[in-house]
């Protein structure tokens, strides 16, 4: 299976809780006008000029074998080397919102006007990670065109080089079995993506307690996220 | 309303037209631009930064500021030239070699421009042997690097190395920050110091130059 899924701007722009949440900023806090009208302007300009598209590819317990490990500079052990053999089935995955808003956030820092550049970038993180999301869903319905999977039983999560263990240097061999340039996402020599609002990484689906570790890795102790433990309690099988 | 408190005023609450046109009008009353700057512009910066730290105001308020202060400084920065008026300081800011583009770290260069530094930003994805050669052509006294991945944090501890190779650990202070930093991971590496927001980036970088 490989598809390219196409997504329209309004069906991933974030709601405004949603980027003041990303920016640190609590729920009952008193914001002015001023900064309502930023937002609202940042998501304007998200909604012209995004250009949300993903694409997935499966791939097999064996062939991600030989994907992972990269260049070799992965750290050992680590949760998604643990996790992807026990899986019922994988796809890689990438998603973008496109050039033209990473051109624009770039543009506002250096016009100065740096609140609507952030207020923007916050967006399009969110709206990409949203595609992610649609990413996760298309997949679980394409798996249940074929296995009649429980949903209380069963999960999806992502995993993404970069993170908890599996070295940027991954995203080389992720980009030459998945091969998203065809959907406009390149990968330039230190395994940045380019455009930078792009997401990439591997959808492992099986039972859900394969998704459950403790974050006690070597890498865990300097991590502030802790985004793990969110996946952990997440259903992701809609 | 003496005019530079209504500048810092102005400038607290974002609106940059108001403190464009007041330091236009400082400007021609003949306040000199180092005292505009100082006890204006630096001034509101400073409230603005303290109440960042105390959780009274969020990201866009500071950034909101930052651009109220560039409106004014726009103003200022020729006539600082002329007088030939110092920095208090040069740093050499970049997300490390992999990295991605940070929000995080342009807010640190903001608060440290408005805080009366220079800064030479040098984006993200900055490969270590840059910081060091910049910082040494630049003569800046500090390398700020950010890092949001915790696979990329490594290449912090190459730039601490290259410094202490070249022997330039006694001019060239070094402090670092990002997403999943920590003070722990700082020292592990032997940077100088460690940054948890631009606020205390601000703080920090003033402590390891010795200025005030």
């Amino acid at each position: 299976m490989r598809e390219i899924i196409e997504f329209s701007p309004d069906e991933i722009k974030p709601d405004p809780a949603a980027v003041f949440r990303a920016q640190g900023i609590p729920a009952e806090a008193d914001i002015r006008e001023k900064v309502h009208e930023q937002l609202n302007q940042a998501l304007d300009l998200f909604g012209e000029m995004a250009d949300p598209v993903g694409i997935i590819t499966d791939i097999s317990i064996d062939d991600f074998a030989a994907v992972y490990p990269g260049d070799g500079r992965n750290i050992e052990p680590a949760p998604v080397q643990e996790i992807f053999p026990r899986a019922d089935y994988l796809a890689l995955f990438a998603a973008t919102v496109g050039g033209e808003l990473s051109s624009e956030i770039a543009r506002l820092f250096d016009e100065g006007e740096f609140a609507l550049g952030a207020l923007l970038d916050t967006a399009a993180s969110e709206g990409v990670e949203t595609c992610g999301h649609g990413l996760v869903r298309h997949y679980a319905r394409y798996l249940r065109t074929f296995d009649n999977l429980s949903t209380l039983e069963k999960a999806i999560q992502r995993y993404s080089p970069g993170y908890c263990g599996w070295d940027m240097s991954g995203q080389k061999a992720l980009f030459e079995y998945l091969e998203p340039e065809e959907i406009g996402i390149e990968l330039n020599q230190s395994f940045l993506m380019i455009p930078l609002k792009s997401i990439s990484g591997v959808m492992i689906a099986g039972d859900r307690e394969i998704h459950e570790f403790r974050p006690t890795y070597s890498f865990c102790a300097q991590c502030q996220d802790k985004g793990c433990l969110k996946r952990m309690i997440s259903k992701y099988w809609d | 309303m003496d005019i530079l408190k209504q500048i810092a005023i102005d400038l607290e609450k974002g609106d940059s037209t108001a403190v464009h046109e007041l330091t236009r009008q400082a400007i021609g009353g003949k306040l000199s631009p180092r005292e505009i700057l100082d006890n204006g512009l630096i001034a509101g910066m400073r409230v603005v930064g303290e109440k960042f730290r105390k959780h009274e105001i969020f990201l866009p308020d500071v950034l909101l500021a930052a651009k109220a202060m560039y409106a004014g400084l726009n103003l200022l920065r020729p006539l600082l030239v002329r007088d030939d008026v110092p920095v208090i300081g040069k740093v050499v800011l970049g997300s490390v070699k992999g990295d991605v583009h940070d929000i995080g770290k342009n807010l640190v260069g903001i608060m440290l421009k408005g805080a009366g530094f220079e800064i030479i930003d040098l984006g993200h994805d900055v490969p270590p042997e840059k910081f060091v050669d910049t910082a040494v052509a630049e003569k800046a006294g500090v390398i700020g690097m950010s890092a949001l991945l915790t696979t990329t944090m490594p290449v912090m501890k190459r730039v601490v190395d290259l410094v202490r190779e070249r022997d330039l650990s006694g001019r060239i202070k070094i402090i670092v920050g990002g997403a999943p930093v920590t003070g722990d991971f700082a020292g592990q590496v032997g940077a100088d110091a460690y940054a948890f927001d631009g606020s205390s980036a601000v703080d920090k970088v003033k402590e390891l130059l010795g200025v005030d």
